[in-house]
This record gives C-alpha cells, structure tokens and sequence, in this order.
C-alpha cells in the first residue's frame, strides 16, 4: 500500500467505523447478560448500567434452575450434537477418502450427488422426513434428530474433506501399500492424522447450525424427554413472557456455553473460512 | 457398488475392490435415506391429496388450490412478496456492510483486527432463539432501551414499536437477520480479498492507482466470484428461513401476517395452527414451490453468473 493509504485519518476513519460495528454487534450480547444480574426494579430503571450492589439480584438465575428442566435439554443438545458431530466426520471423511484416493466409474457423478446437499436445504423434505420417522416409529427420539443432522452435515463435510485429502502426499499412501497396509489401515492411521486440521474446521462448521436449529426439535422431537437446549428455551420464553429476570437469565444461560465454545474454537473457525476451505 | 460391480467387469482383471464401496456406503446411505428420498418423497406428496382417509392422486391440483383458492393464495402471495423483501434488504445491507467491513479488515498493519473480526462475527453463532428474543427486549416499548438509546443521539420521536406495526415489522426483523448474518459476507469477503497477489495490487499502485480508485477498480472486479458466492447463499438462506420469524413473532407471523414468510407459511399449512387444521400435501406443495424457487436461483448462479465470473479468476 502506497503511504496515502495508510495516512493518520484513514486509519482512524477505519477504527471507527470497524469500533462502531463491533459495538453494535456486541451491544445486544452485552445488554442481555448484564440485565440478568439485575432485580426487576435494576433492570427497568436503568437497562443501560451495569449491576450495582443496590441492584444485583440472581432471582433470575433461581427461577430458571428452579423451572425449566434446563439441565436435561442441555444433556439431550449434547447428545445429539456430538453423536451427529462424530458420524458426519467418520462417514465424511470415508467418502471423502473414497472419492479423492480412489478412480472408479461413477466418481464424479458420485461427487455431484452428494454435493447436491450443499445447496438444496434438507428442511424441505420434511414431510417425508415426518412420515418416515413416524413409519419407523422413531418420532419423539434422539435418533431421529442423530440421523437428519448426520445428512445435513455430510456434504458440506465431503466437499471440504476431499480437497483437503487431495493434498496428501500419494508417495505416503504408496509407500504404506508397499510395507502390506490394507486401504483401511491407510485411511485410519496415515490420512486422517494428516487432515486433522480440516476435521476441526469441518466440526466447528458442523456444530453451529446442529447446536441452534429449532426447526427438527420442533417438529421431530418436541415431547419433554427430547427437548433441546433450543426449543427448551424457546419455550421457556413463551411460558414467561412478563418475567423479564427468568427471561434475561435463560437467554445469558443460552449464550455462555456457545459464546464460550467459540473463544476457543474461533482461531479455528476463522482459519478454515479464510484458508478458503469454503468456496 | 453397482459402478464399482461394471468397473470391475470392463477390467476384468482387477480384483473387486470392496474397500471403495466400504468407505462410501454409510455415507452414501444415510444420505441418500434422509435427505435424497424424503426430498423427493415430499415433491411426489404435493401431486397427492387426501380424500376419505385414501391419498388421491390430483395432480397439480394442490397447486391450483395454492395460486387460485382465496383461503390459501392471499396467504401464499404474501408470503412471497415478504420473503422478496426479506431478500431485498439482506442483498441492500448485508452484503454491501460486510464489503465495507472486510475492506477495512483487509488494510494492512491494522490493529486488532483478529479482535474486531471475531467480535463482529458473534452474532452469527448465537441461536435464532436467543437472537430475535434478545432483539424483542430491546424493540419493546416496555423495556425502553431503543427510545433510551435513540434519545442519546436526539432521534427519540423516531421511536415506535417497530415489531408491533404491520409496516415495520418485517423490515426490523429483516435488519435483525442482517445484525446476525453480517459476519459470514465479513469473512468471505475478507478471504478473498487476502488472497489477491501483492503484485497486482503493487502493478496498480505503479500506475497511481490507489485508495478508493484501487478498491473499485482493481479490487472490487477480483472479488466478483465471492460476491457470487455469497448472493446464492443469501438466496438460499433467505427462502428457507423459518426461525428468526417464529421466535420472535410466533407462527402466525404477526402481526396480521406481516411478517409471514415462506418458512413460518409451510409451518403453519403442514402443522395447522390455531383453527386450522394441518395438510402435509398441502405443505410438501409449499416445500415443492420453495425447492422450485431455490433450484431456480441456484441454476442462474450456475449457469449465468458463475460461468461469466470465471474470466476474471486468475
């Protein structure tokens, strides 16, 4: 860059614009979780400070744990988070591995065919998704959520994976079929250490829209046992729409563990974005 | 594998290698079972209605009752031309923010920019759920914190509610959507922009061709694909979009439908609600017309876009 861009007020003018943003993007974060901590008189009085000694109050935080089943839709998101989370990367990275190592007939058209689902949103056939798990009697279980989530996650996955698997060196690969590893030894021992970094890139992709979905609870899995962090809270904010310190603090309750998984993970996340593992 | 069964046969030398259709087979199936054939499974329930307690083939039927029938094609239409809108206004602010903000990003020797690209991006890993409840709180005339903050800058006249009147609402909730969303043009756009050659950008500045004048002129045509890219995500994203609306308006979509989208409308046909009873051929009709509309967009981005874009890749 010559010197005339990066003279004094264009690089304040950039600061803030890029501080106003942040702000704005911050500032309904910030809001949620500062009024929690606050009693009804705090919270109403004045939104915009933060908790004082006059107004601190956890009556929230009680009246959630005291309520909601929290704990439980908390279990259930988990469960079905890491179970879709580890079979997308086992049979993504299988296929994956398939469609880059190997040339048969029908690779490409295999390719095309599971990217389809990258564009095409799952969500509309969920008709028939509705049909086929009341058919196989699996509506109101975990496993109905496990399995729609695994399909919606594998493309993305296999796109991504396959280029990376691409990359590996073939000398590699060669060099273990010469010592008599079968393919399956390749695949588990040399190639998947190899593409560690794009499992994490594809897990962190995976979880996101897993963990926040509200559509297939909803609709697959909406009974007591089931409930999900998502619809748990959505419900929540239904049943006690005018007490704004129970609401205030199951939405801080609902952040704090994302907001906490993406402190670590977004060194991560934002390498695999800019690495143009997506295209 | 079947391909695999007449690759083998044509080189019938070669061992069947049962290892490919190993590592393809539980991927392969599971996707084809739940997404594949339900999507289909729901394109072929469109074409059937139920009568007497039997599935009936009517052909386009549910279509003639979904574009012509009053009780369904006022509804249909509205949600149609709000889901426009809803598209609209991402296209008009999303995209152009997200430039501007991976623009500055993308500055050379900025400070903090690994905070504000992380800050920024916040929004988009929270849950609809908490987003349009936490959005609702602030709009509230009850809680006072939007007239507070608009008073701040003397605008507090400005102030209504705007998610209890028909004709704001679904511009705020539009905007809302953009507040969350902002982050993932920021990146992609970001990306690209780190990925031009330094001689290029040094071929430009050689010319004089610097600041504002480089970023149109050289810049801006560079990261046309990703511009690309992220409109046919948008797109898609946009006519699938379903939670934001619920959470924060419910299912009907309120108020008076204003809101009412594609999503909230195929919710409310396939389950019922209230009154009406549900109709899952009338809702995999609506997912089918949804489906048309995405594959319609997505074959433009294919076939028109991206093949003119292609020239200026490197």
């Amino acid at each position: 860059m010559s010197t005339a861009t990066r003279s004094l007020p264009r690089t304040i003018g950039a600061h803030a614009i890029l501080l106003t943003y942040t702000a704005i993007a911050l500032f309904p974060v910030i809001l949620v979780v500062m009024n929690s901590f606050k009693s009804r008189a705090g919270i109403f009085g004045a939104p915009l400070t933060p908790p004082t000694t006059k107004t601190f109050d956890l009556i929230g935080y009680t009246t959630v744990f005291g309520q909601g089943d929290f704990f439980h839709y908390f279990q259930n998101s988990l469960v079905v988070t890491v179970a879709s989370l580890f079979f997308v990367l086992l049979f993504g990275a299988m296929a994956a591995f398939a469609l880059s190592e190997y040339r048969f007939r029908g690779n490409t058209l295999m390719g095309l065919y599971l990217a389809l689902g990258i564009m095409i949103p799952i969500r509309l056939g969920t008709v028939a998704i509705l049909q086929l798990m009341v058919a196989s009697g699996l509506v109101n279980t975990l496993t109905a959520l496990i399995l729609v989530y695994t399909a919606q996650g594998l493309p993305l996955a296999i796109f991504i994976l396959s280029e990376f698997m691409r990359q590996v060196s073939s000398d590699l690969k060669n060099a273990g079929r010469i010592d008599g590893l079968s393919e399956y030894t390749i695949f588990f021992r040399l190639v998947l250490p190899l593409v560690r970094p794009a499992m994490a890139t594809v897990a962190v992709f995976t979880m996101i829209p897993i963990w926040n979905d509200l559509w297939f609870p909803l609709i697959l899995a909406p009974s007591e046992e089931t409930k999900t962090v998502t619809l748990g809270a959505q419900l929540f904010l239904g049943q006690f729409v005018t007490n704004w310190n129970a609401i205030l603090a199951a939405l801080s309750l609902a952040i704090l563990p994302v907001l906490i998984l993406y402190v670590i993970f977004s060194r991560q996340l934002i390498r695999g974005i800019t690495s143009g593992a997506v295209k | 594998m079947a391909t695999e069964l007449m690759a083998a046969e044509t080189r019938a030398k070669r061992p069947i290698r049962w290892h490919v259709g190993v590592f393809l087979a539980p991927a392969v199936l599971v996707y084809t079972a739940f997404m594949i054939l339900p999507l289909f499974g729901t394109l072929q329930l469109s074409l059937f209605r139920n009568i007497e307690q039997s599935q009936v083939f009517v052909g386009l039927g549910n279509f003639r009752t979904l574009f012509g029938d009053p009780n369904w094609s006022v509804n249909f239409w509205n949600a149609l031309r709000n889901n426009v809108w809803f598209f609209i206004i991402h296209m008009l602010v999303q995209n152009p923010i997200g430039v501007l903000l991976a623009a500055l990003l993308s500055s050379p020797r900025l400070r903090f920019a690994a905070f504000y690209r992380t800050a920024i991006f916040v929004p988009t890993i929270l849950s609809f759920v908490i987003v349009g409840f936490a959005w609702k709180l602030i709009l509230s005339p009850l809680w006072g914190v939007a007239p507070h903050l608009l008073d701040f800058v003397g605008l507090k006249s400005l102030f209504t509610p705007w998610l209890g009147k028909e004709q704001y609402a679904l511009t705020a909730l539009s905007l809302v959507s953009v507040w969350q969303f902002v982050g993932i043009p920021m990146m992609l756009i970001y990306a690209a922009l780190l990925s031009i050659p330094d001689e290029v950008i040094e071929a430009a500045e050689c010319d004089g061709v610097t600041g504002m004048a480089q970023f149109w002129k050289i810049k801006l045509p560079l990261i046309l694909p990703s511009i690309g890219i992220i409109s046919i995500l948008t797109f898609v994203g946009n006519f699938n979009a379903f939670d934001l609306i619920y959470t924060a308006q419910g299912a009907l979509a309120g108020p008076n439908y204003s809101t009412d989208i594609l999503g909230t409308f195929l919710y409310r046909a396939f389950f019922g609600f209230q009154l009406q009873v549900g109709d899952p051929n009338m809702g995999a009709a609506i997912a089918t017309i949804m489906f048309l509309i995405i594959l319609a967009g997505v074959c433009v981005y294919l076939f028109l876009v991206q093949t003119r874009l292609r020239r200026y890749q490197f």
